[in-house]
């Protein structure tokens, strides 16, 4: 398949998305602060984000941007949401819009039966659900490495095995769980994707907060029964649902991951500008002058992969997939080189707990790894233009 | 102009093009050898309408067209598959500096022989001594009478033995400070004292040329603006020769081998992934980075048409297109291993040994119009604001 170069709707930003990229930005800096973040953190919160805050969100539409009206959502699309995210990432301010709108969220709606869409997604949509998906069992991302087995059972299934890095998994009102039906560990075909409620017994769940202080959780499942009504979408056919919800989510991703990473540089650039070294300001020295140079050119082209990666999702367009790992790869790599470069540049007020850069280095290590790195999107990239 | 009144412009182009540009014109691209003549026509066709210049006003040789009007003619250029003219220095560069700067009467006399592309330009900047520090440049011009008197050596001049005329930058005053002592001449190739020389590059033979000035007296009449000017005057055409440095680079990016057939050729297997795993990553990292650039090529056109700006990304193609080219070069090197060290000759194909040219010719694309250290520069002190 080859990549189309024209991308069908603008890369520049439309008035409407402008006005909700100033409405996010507002509300973010108003609503959210660092110090709120190492609250969290110091204090240990379950959560790692503010329910109310989130159906304050809700309020204001934006977690039902990319669901349909007859859900309770907005009917708008991901570019719409990577606006929102964009201006969330900046203030590292956390959220389950990873966990409940772009993972758990999408799948209902992709592969949902309609008495599922319709229980769950207006709850979704008012902030009043939050649905962790429960995919991962290693460290690096390999979302069809799924050993949790679905064995069939009088009433249904019996699920046995062991989630890792459950993302907002802590205080969810359901796990959406993936587990095997068929076929060996590895194998694309032969998933199944369950919801399960919190609280149903046979699940322990102990948090592993990430470095990042987001919320997740490690599931461990013995022979949990789940009814034929529990199963999304079709038995053995779960990547079919996961794969665009994947894309999706990593597009949306790449969005938040731009964010964290254009704070992170525009706050460098600001230190480069203030700190004096020699009597001079270090930012008029040459050598850091053209990494930032190079800094800013990684960034444009961030921000243009991502853009397109989300409009392409939304028109449906065959490159989509391409786009979205194209998106996922370039941003992860960017943030990583902005994250190694912001601590340098900073110096030894870069390394303490005190200066924010670390919070963002931090963030941007934990969105580089999450739903694929570079080197996995490459990786991909390529198998999907035939080489 | 009205809706309809464009919307019957639009009409007329369609019509005129059907009727005047060939279809062997048209993208994709036919043999070179078939098509010379026929370009050579539809070249002096477009021009004979003024539509080479096409918003240059009519008296000089444009087709006097507002900016609505050409957006609609470019685009149905664009929809027929309409080839671009040649690059032109007179066209892209001279041009709109002789539109904005120049006197009625050289207006008269030199733009229309360019808009309809029969007057030759070279540009007269560099010299031996002055690359990137081109403000240095030595090249004196000695007032006498009604006469510049020019002695001096320029470097890089493009195209130089087959120009007629040469834009140039010259020292009026050497007392003044660096920046303010330079002007900007019109210097006929024909006027005595005046000698050519090719350069050789590591890629082979070049349009590149050495131009020696010895006594060459050149009319008074022939300076742009009022002495000193020319420095002002050569940073507003530098700017169009990054626009148009950019626009190469686009072609090219599409043009281009593909690194994933290349990569298949040299290493077996002809389906499932690319046998090497690590030159596999190389190439892939190649595809991606060539499809982000021209996605910010995109978004720079999106942001400019919504009013956005889209400078600022503008700035970053010529550093990063460079640099990207470079890359693409060194991989398909890698990948052609001891197919690549061939020069000329039997015994070598002759797609490698085009590639091999490329690889060399492509180092000057981060030095050319600006090195990539001097956009470093730029974008630093007027993107970043990074302090002096």
């Amino acid at each position: 398949m080859s990549i189309a170069t024209e991308p069908t709707a603008p890369l520049a930003l439309s008035e409407e998305q402008g006005q909700l990229q100033r409405a996010a930005r507002e509300f973010a800096a108003a609503r959210f602060s660092t110090a709120q973040l190492r609250a969290y953190r110091d204090e240990r919160d379950p959560l790692g984000y503010s329910r109310a805050l989130w159906r304050e969100m809700a309020e204001l539409g934006w977690t039902g941007i990319p669901f349909p009206e007859q859900y309770g959502g907005l009917g708008l699309g991901l570019a719409e949401l990577g606006v929102v995210l964009e201006e969330l990432g900046r203030r590292l301010l956390p959220t389950p819009f990873l966990s409940t709108v772009l993972l758990t969220g999408r799948a209902l709606l992709l592969g949902g039966s309609e008495a599922q869409k319709q229980a769950l997604l207006p709850a979704l949509c008012a902030g009043e659900r939050v649905i962790a998906l429960a995919f991962q069992e290693q460290g690096r991302f390999a979302p069809w490495q799924v050993a949790t087995r679905a064995e069939r059972s009088a009433a249904g299934y019996r699920l046995s095995g062991e989630k890792r890095f459950v993302l907002d998994g802590a205080g969810a009102d359901h796990w959406l769980a993936l587990a095997r039906t068929a076929g060996r560990p590895g194998e694309r075909d032969g998933l199944t994707l369950f919801l399960l409620d919190a609280g149903t017994p046979g699940i322990d769940c102990l948090p592993t907060p990430l470095i990042d202080a987001r919320n997740a959780v490690q599931l461990t499942l013995r022979e949990v029964a789940a009814g034929p009504h529990q199963v999304v979408g079709e038995v053995d056919g779960a990547a079919e649902i996961l794969e665009p919800v994947f894309d999706g989510a990593a597009a949306g991703l790449a969005a938040e991951l731009l964010g964290v990473l254009s704070e992170a540089f525009d706050r460098t650039l600001a230190y480069l500008r203030v700190r004096r070294q020699f009597g001079v300001p270090i930012g008029s020295f040459q050598a850091l002058q053209h990494r930032a140079a190079d800094l800013f050119c990684e960034r444009e082209l961030a921000i243009s992969v991502t853009r397109a990666a989300l409009r392409a999702l939304d028109a449906k367009r065959p490159d989509a997939p391409a786009l979205a790992s194209a998106a996922k790869a370039r941003v992860s790599d960017t943030a990583n080189r902005v994250g190694r470069e912001s601590i340098q540049m900073f110096g030894g007020i870069g390394m303490t707990d005190e200066e924010d850069i670390g919070l963002y280095m931090k963030r941007a290590r934990a969105a580089e790894t999450t739903l694929g790195d570079g080197a996995w999107h490459r990786d991909r990239f390529a198998s999907i233009n035939g080489y | 102009m009205n809706p309809d009144e464009l919307e019957a412009f639009r009409a007329e182009v369609a019509q005129w093009l059907a009727e005047h540009c060939p279809a062997i014109l048209r993208e994709p691209r036919a043999d070179p050898g078939a098509l010379a003549a026929a370009e050579q026509g539809w070249h002096r066709q477009r021009a004979a309408r003024g539509w080479l210049a096409p918003t240059w006003p009519v008296e000089y040789g444009g087709a006097g067209l507002d900016p609505e009007q050409a957006r609609v003619l470019a685009q149905e250029l664009r929809r027929a598959g309409a080839r671009p003219p040649p690059i032109s220095a007179g066209l892209s560069l001279l041009g709109p500096v002789l539109l904005a700067r120049g006197n009625e009467a050289q207006k008269r006399r030199h733009l229309p022989g360019i808009a309809r592309d029969e007057m030759r330009w070279c540009q007269g900047y560099s010299e031996p001594g002055s690359g990137s520090d081109l403000a240095s440049l030595s090249t004196r011009a000695v007032l006498d009478g009604e006469y510049y008197v020019v002695d001096g050596q320029k470097i890089w001049t493009s195209h130089a033995d087959q120009a007629d005329w040469m834009f140039c930058l010259v020292r009026t005053d050497p007392d003044a400070p660096k920046h303010e002592g330079i002007s900007f001449l019109l210097i006929d190739m024909k006027t005595a004292g005046i000698s050519v020389a090719p350069i050789r590059l590591i890629s082979g033979p070049s349009a590149f040329c050495q131009t020696f000035f010895d006594g060459v007296r050149v009319p008074r009449e022939n300076l742009v603006g009022q002495p000193g000017d020319g420095w002002a005057i050569a940073r507003e055409l530098l700017q169009h020769e990054r626009r148009a440095l950019g626009s190469i680079g686009r072609g090219d990016l599409g043009r281009a081998r593909t690194l994933p057939e290349l990569a298949r050729q040299q290493l077996g297997a002809q389906d499932g992934p690319i046998a090497d795993p690590v030159l596999r990553d190389q190439v892939a990292q190649c595809e991606l980075d060539s499809l982000a650039l021209r996605l910010t090529m995109a978004r720079a056109a999106d942001e400019a048409a919504a009013g956005q700006g889209g400078e600022h990304v503008a700035s970053m193609l010529k550093l990063w297109g460079s640099e990207l080219t470079n890359r693409r070069h060194e991989l398909m090197m890698t990948l052609l291993g001891a197919d690549g060290l061939g020069w000329e000759g039997p015994g070598f194909d002759a797609t490698d040994l085009r590639t091999t040219r490329q690889w060399l010719r492509a180092k000057g694309n981060s030095i050319e119009g600006g090195t990539n250290e001097i956009q470093r520069n730029l974008i630093a002190k007027r993107f970043l604001e990074l302090p002096q």
